[in-house]
């Protein structure tokens, strides 16, 4: 802090200081009400942050979101958020915040070092150097990017949650400045449901820094909200969508503190009928050297911490301004007992000074001198001549830039407003309109900046000067884009909003153009930056994945089964007993269905119930392969292609009755084929008499296979089960069932679907029963050890959505007679070519077979297929494997290796035929 | 002859205000005509005229833009660089394009900041680990370098990553590509013009393409918004907007045109060292040299043209990353930003010859062309100058999706809004 | 986000839809190979209004024609299909 009391910022009057707070360690105190920047101008510590090119000190710019310097990091472990900025922060008791980018501390920095070699690092320097071998860019990298980056991220998990809403109003108004509050009070008392938001919080916009007695926001709000709106304080409109659809986020704790009910935002998803923006003015900085020092001052936010806070951020004040507005800061200054040094005037003539205030006119300020926390003196070019002033604060004002950020997002345009030069609002193609000072900014002529150009600084956070600005241009940088990429002007956590007119000027200077005919860069949503953790909501602890759970989930869970997440579901994988692995369970349970019988959960199958007299003719467009001789009781194996004429699903489809049929297909593909089913139907067949049910959670299914299936159904229904892809209703534990004679182990097996509520007393019935005949339940891994050795293909293994019936071995079975999806695509000469990867089976020669690995011919040589699946036999033992290698279908017998580099593992493998096991299905025999 | 760019120069200037730097590029008036026109002053198409003039010496080249060159998508990506596809037609495509990354920088005199930080997909179950160590070993078969990482490996790299059991897709594994990384992606625009530039190629901004001079089955031209110019050979490449330019010589493509959204957070220090991408999730994370973490996820899988996104497909990835890191919970979205892709119907390019003569197609880049930057421009630059595709890429033609040899990576068929 | 007034349901906000694809791009089971994979596999990515089918996937499942602008976003038109609108 200042030494002498006379000079820096400091309290127009103490002693309600009751919040006890932290910056940089040492304790504080503040006033409710105050903002972070307010309660340390209070406090006399005007540097705040430090820039982040040439880590120069930097101070409190500005009263609101807009601010570029004043940064910080606040609260602490998973709670902290860097980069806040200290106008938008309310003090809380016990507060913790830690000033940024700079080492050791904030008032000595070594890497303002940085700052020495400024007249090199210009624009786009890095462009320029660091050349040779990417590697060696690494390097040089490693150091900026520890020199880059503003604040530290937390690394410790977020305790707190976010919660999301959806919101429904006729009038959305945005702003509760006069001219906000006005409109949302007209609505609500027409009758229309609104919602007022508003950033602050407090409500009243400029009034809380211009006060008009006429005007009362908090009885306006009282009445706004007992017509029935809803008004949200500490809420930003940071996002316009398409068809009037609004992002907002609403802070329901500060930054940093700990939230009351657990919830530290909330984000809005709204649909209004019709949006008023009401979103004011943002004021412009003033160009000159060194105006990036703590101690230069945006105007309005001069008077703001005067007026509202009761700060006074200077005592010897210089005013620069090319308007009227800066006069009335002059005037709240003077009353609060500051002395106003002199009140430069960049125009010919102007109103009426407060008295005792010296005005000059065509005066512009060239360079100020800064202590640590405030000015030394400020010089002015006054009609051509400097003069010097002893000053600690220059209030500045280069003109009024209206806040369109949520027009343009809607897809509005803007016009120019050459008495203010400024950009306003113009048509919408959405139902939203801009009232208020936002639609009608006060008359600002252009000033030509009288400083130097290398620290006249523009862009503050980004450290971007007009020097920047003119090398750019130089370079040939010329379209208002690249200016902005080259330079990175209005890239920084500000997003250019105090920049980028500036900055537009002195293109349309260069360019020799009015400014509407330089261009303007378009915002995008967010309007300030929005917290992550705020747009994640619940989905930051499940990656928006929900998980779905099967019926018979708490059944297997007593089973301590080892769980296999597929999809969004969780399937047993094996149920290992006496400590064994996960291979030894699965290959017990494998060996088990093998010689006895075991029960699976296939729930998550995919099933369509299809009914009518057109059921046969929509399954034929869907299924490959013929279904309408299909007799009734009966089922058969089917593939579906896509309409590119590749598999992308199996299943199998049964005749239940005349005119009803039940389709089976994959687990990960159900979604896909529930969507593609209904495609067919509604889009292509809407003339078919039939109806597509997805009976997928309707049904839980249990698998029972092995050689002593047949007899524990039996002795379970009390009837003979169906004969092999035969199909029989039941009834099972007192429940009625579909018992599907279908097999995928090569075992003679069953599919029993139940009503899910109804399913666990029947997996208990059909557990007791196989455990009783030595047998136990099996998971998903012994089933793929089964299906492989039965040569079995899988959605996602073989089926692998490049595959065609013909490379699977499943050409025969195609309908001869077309007709089905598909087979137009199929006639494309590239899927019959020769080349082709065909399914086949691999037999180790020498070593462990590795899934996913390559098959060669020899070392070096580009892959000519690869393993889908390797297993091992199941009672004999020995390793095999399922395959696609190029034209396998003529290489049967071929020896070749499989290789993974990446594994560092190798086999030597015999082609063969993908059958396994009991190739002619003797064992599907009664 | 330009002022070379180096460190010496720069402290040079130091001395005199930066005072003695030309201009990148000129800015010329279009001729009547020239031996080769590339519609589309992107990535690709500056890159395809830079290697037009250097590799084969045809400088008699302009390249047509409609806006400010650098505009579309290699100014609204986000900036990954890699090789490490499954199919050998991709990697070695791609790997072909990483091997000039490397030198890129040095090649242009201009620094690209290609930086090869390592890019990691990371698997979730045993099913994305297999299918990591198939991609891993076929690009490794290939001689495209590819590892896996264990948990622990991978906790040495990015130790923010929730590695724990409990975390909704805990992580199992990774595969990475040391080699791969990120650039600054308007160096990468701005570098070739300059280079391409320097080599006589006329670069011509606020020049749009409005139709094409036809004589029978050959294109000989194009008709602009600053006249009509002739040219023997016109390759198309307007990422993006390529069916509607195509359209204007009445081709139909197997494109779709959707957005692709992408955002940055404020800047943070060094937090993310790799890129990370996953073999279940659907979105990829890295940290721009400014400390910005940048990502990005899934396209608004509809068609439109206007770069506006949808504000929920952006929270979808944003949910995915932050269960996937959490400590990015309390960072701010800074920017987004959106590009028009140009989705194809097998998820690969289109590089090559069109059935009308004399016009050329570089397309159907969907949501990986910036990659791809020099591999495209030099294959195509071998297109244009010899009429024939180079071997990379002739098994992206157009033809392809008719004769059925498709090149699908992801392996869910024509409808690119499955993808 | 669009709002799409679904024929059934009324207006609903967009993410309760999917997109399928353009009208022009439905194959006709019955079309030749050469007509059929014309229609897979090429657009006419108007930069303006095109037809294209969505359906209301998570809302009442049904199929509709929406008429809609690939740069404004406008939706000018939308239709039911599937059985219940042959009537």
């Amino acid at each position: 802090m200042s030494a002498d009391k006379t000079r820096g910022p400091t309290r127009a009057k103490t002693g309600e200081e009751t919040i006890a707070f932290t910056f940089d360690g040492t304790t504080y105190h503040a006033r409710p009400g105050d903002t972070l920047a307010a309660a340390l101008l209070a406090n006399g510590v005007g540097l705040v942050g430090r820039s982040f090119k040439y880590h120069r000190p930097r101070g409190i710019m500005t009263a609101g979101i807009e601010e570029p310097n004043a940064l910080v990091t606040v609260g602490k472990g998973g709670r902290a958020e860097p980069n806040t900025r200290a106008t938008d922060l309310f003090v809380y008791p016990g507060m913790m915040v830690q000033s940024q980018n700079r080492w050791p501390s904030l008032a000595f920095d070594v890497a303002a070092i940085f700052g020495l070699a400024a007249p090199a690092l210009g624009a786009g320097f890095y462009y320029k150097t660091f050349f040779g071998p990417a590697k060696h860019w690494l390097r040089y990298e490693a150091f900026i990017r520890r020199a880059a980056g503003l604040g530290n991220a937390p690394t410790e998990p977020d305790p707190d949650n976010f919660s999301q809403t959806a919101g429904f109003c006729d009038v959305l108004v945005v702003g509760s400045g006069p001219a906000g509050l006005k409109a949302a009070l007209e609505a609500a008392e027409a009758g229309s449901r609104v919602m007022l938001v508003e950033q602050d919080a407090v409500p009243g916009g400029s009034l809380l820094r211009d006060p008009d007695p006429a005007i009362d926001p908090a009885a306006m709000v009282e009445r706004i909200k007992a017509l029935g709106g809803k008004v949200l304080l500490r809420t930003t409109a940071s996002g316009y969508w398409d068809h009037n659809f609004l992002t907002l986020s609403q802070r329901l704790a500060e930054p940093g503190a700990v939230p009351p009910h657990g919830f530290a935002q909330r984000l809005w998803h709204v649909r209004a009928g019709r949006v008023v923006l009401a979103t004011g003015l943002i004021e412009r900085p003033v160009p000159f050297a060194n105006n990036d020092h703590p101690g230069v001052m945006l105007s309005q936010a001069v008077r703001s911490y005067v007026r509202r806070w009761g700060v006074l951020p200077g005592q010897r004040v210089v005013i620069a301004t090319n308007n009227d507005d800066a006069y009335l800061t002059a005037q709240a200054l003077v009353e609060a007992g500051a002395e106003v040094v002199a009140l430069l005037d960049a125009r010919a003539s102007g109103p009426a000074a407060p008295a005792g205030v010296t005005v000059y006119h065509d005066a512009r300020p060239s360079s100020v001198t800064g202590r640590k926390h405030a000015l030394r003196n400020v010089t002015a070019v006054i009609g051509g001549s400097e003069q010097s002033f002893d000053a600690d604060l220059i209030a500045v004002s280069g003109g009024f830039v209206p806040v369109s950020h949520l027009h343009m997002q809607a897809g509005g345009k803007l016009t120019w407003n050459e008495e203010a030069q400024a950009f306003v609002p113009g048509e919408t193609p959405q139902v939203c309109e801009t009232i208020g000072s936002a639609l009608h900014p006060p008359a600002a002529p252009a000033a030509a900046p009288a400083g130097k150009a290398k620290t006249s600084f523009v862009d503050f956070q980004n450290d971007v000067s007009l020097a920047d600005i003119d090398l750019a241009w130089q370079e040939g940088y010329r379209s208002v884009e690249h200016l902005k990429r080259y330079t990175t002007l209005g890239m920084a956590t500000d997003q250019g909003k105090t920049s980028n007119m500036t900055a537009l000027s002195r293109l349309a200077e260069k360019q020799g153009v009015t400014v509407p005919q330089a261009g303007l860069t378009t915002f995008r949503p967010p309007y300030t930056p929005v917290t992550m953790g705020l747009l994640a909501g619940a989905g930051a602890r499940n990656a928006g994945a929900h998980v779905r759970r099967i019926p018979l989930h708490d059944l297997h869970e007593a089973q301590e089964p080892i769980w296999q997440p597929l999809g969004y579901w969780f399937r047993p994988r094996a149920y290992p007993v006496d400590g064994e692995g996960l291979v030894a369970a699965a290959l017990r349970e494998a060996q088990t269905v093998r010689t006895v019988a075991g029960l699976s959960d296939v729930s998550t199958l995919g099933k369509f119930e299809v009914s009518g007299p057109d059921a046969a003719a929509l399954l034929e467009l869907v299924c490959a392969t013929t279904v309408g001789k299909l007799a009734v009781g009966r089922g058969r194996y089917t593939f579906m292609l896509r309409e590119d004429g590749f598999v992308f699903d199996d299943g199998t489809v049964w005749r239940l009755a005349e005119n009803r049929y039940l389709l089976t297909s994959s687990t990960g593909g159900a979604d896909r084929m529930a969507h593609h089913i209904s495609y067919v139907r509604n889009s292509l067949r809407p003339d078919l008499k039939c109806s597509v049910v997805n009976v997928q959670e309707h049904y839980a299914g249990i698998a029972l296979a092995g050689p002593g299936s047949r007899r524990i159904l039996a002795a379970l229904t009390g009837a003979e089960p169906p004969r092999h892809m035969g199909y029989a209703p039941g009834v099972l534990a007192g429940t009625p069932v579909h018992v599907l004679a279908a097999s995928y182990s090569g075992e003679r097996a069953f599919e029993i679907h139940v009503e899910a509520t109804h399913a666990a007393e029947v997996w208990r019935a059909i557990e007791a029963a196989t455990r009783a005949a030595g047998g136990a339940p099996y998971g998903l891994e012994a089933m793929e050890l089964l299906r492989i050795e039965k040569g079995h293909v899988v959605v996602g293994g073989e089926v692998d959505g490049r595959s065609t019936p013909h490379d699977l071995g499943l050409g025969g079975m195609l309908n001869k007679a077309g007709g089905f999806i598909g087979a137009a695509g199929l006639t494309r000469p590239a899927l019959s070519a020769p080349s082709r990867n065909n399914l086949v089976g691999l037999v180790s020669l020498e070593g462990p077979i590795p899934e996913g690995g390559m098959l060669i011919q020899r070392a070096g040589q580009s892959p000519q297929g690869h393993v889908t699946a390797a297993a091992r036999r199941i009672l004999e033992g020995g390793a095999i494997a399922l395959a696609l290698l190029e034209g396998g279908h003529k290489r049967h017998g071929e020896e070749l290796i499989v290789t993974s580099p990446t594994r560092g593992e190798k086999a030597r493998v015999r082609v063969t035929s993908p059958h396994f096991y009991d190739p002619a299905g003797e064992r599907y025999r009664d | 002859m330009k002022t070379p760019y180096s460190a010496f120069s720069l402290l040079r200037g130091a001395f005199n205000g930066q005072k003695h730097w030309e201009p990148a590029w000129r800015d010329p008036e279009p001729r009547s005509s020239y031996d080769v026109i590339i519609i589309g002053g992107g990535g690709h198409g500056l890159a395809a005229a830079y290697y037009l003039a250097k590799v084969h010496g045809i400088r008699n080249v302009a390249v047509l833009e409609k806006s400010w060159i650098g505009g579309g998508n290699v100014g609204r990506n986000t900036t990954l660089v890699r090789s490490n596809y499954r199919l050998p037609q991709l990697h070695n495509f791609f790997e072909f394009g990483l091997k000039l990354w490397h030198n890129l920088s040095d090649d242009l005199n201009y620094n690209v900041m290609f930086s090869p930080r390592g890019a990691m997909f990371l698997g979730h179950n045993d099913g994305d680990m297999i299918k990591l160590a198939e991609r891993g070993d076929a690009m490794r078969c290939d001689g495209i370098d590819a590892e896996l990482l264990s948990p622990k490996q991978i906790a040495k790299i990015e130790p923010l990553l929730d590695l724990s059991r409990s975390a909704r897709f805990p992580i199992d594994g990774a595969l990475i590509q040391w080699r791969a990384g990120t650039a600054r992606h308007d160096a990468v625009a701005w570098g070739y013009a300059r280079a391409a530039d320097a080599l006589g190629v006329d670069i011509i901004q606020k020049c749009e393409v409005t139709g094409f001079v036809r004589d029978g089955n050959r294109i000989t031209g194009v008709e602009t918004t600053r006249g009509r110019i002739l040219a023997a050979r016109t390759g198309i490449c307007v990422a993006g907007h390529s069916g509607h330019v195509a359209g204007l010589a009445g081709l139909r493509l197997p494109i779709e045109a959707q957005t692709l959204q992408a955002l940055v957070t404020e800047g943070v220090k060094p937090m993310v060292q790799s890129v990370i991408m996953s073999q279940s999730l659907h979105c990829y994370i890295s940290q721009s040299d400014k400390g910005g973490i940048v990502m990005g996820g899934d396209p608004d899988n509809w068609p439109s043209y206007a770069r506006r996104g949808q504000p929920t497909i952006k929270e979808g990835a944003i949910a995915q990353a932050v269960s996937m890191m959490p400590a990015l919970s309390r960072l701010r979205m800074l920017r987004t930003w959106s590009g028009v892709t140009d989705m194809s119907f097998d998820g690969a390019p289109i590089i090559g010859t069109t059935p009308i003569d004399g016009l050329y197609l570089n397309a159907g880049w969907c949501y990986g062309g910036f990659k791809a930057t020099p591999a495209s421009g030099w294959t195509y630059a071998h297109t244009l100058a010899t009429g024939k595709p180079h071997e990379l890429n002739a098994p992206f033609s157009l033809e392809r999706f008719m004769t059925g040899a498709t090149i699908d990576e992801t392996a869910v068929g024509p409808m690119p809004n499955h993808r | 986000m669009y709002q799409i007034a679904c024929p059934h349901c009324g207006p609903r906000a967009q993410t309760e839809f999917t997109y399928e694809r353009t009208t022009d791009s439905v194959v006709d089971p019955a079309a030749d190979a050469h007509t059929a994979m014309h229609a897979l596999y090429t657009r006419a990515n108007p930069m303006g209004l095109d037809d294209e089918v969505w359906r209301h996937t998570y809302g009442c499942r049904a199929w509709m024609v929406l008429t809609r602008h690939r740069v404004t976003h406008e939706i000018t038109a939308v239709k039911a299909i599937g059985p219940e609108a042959l009537a």
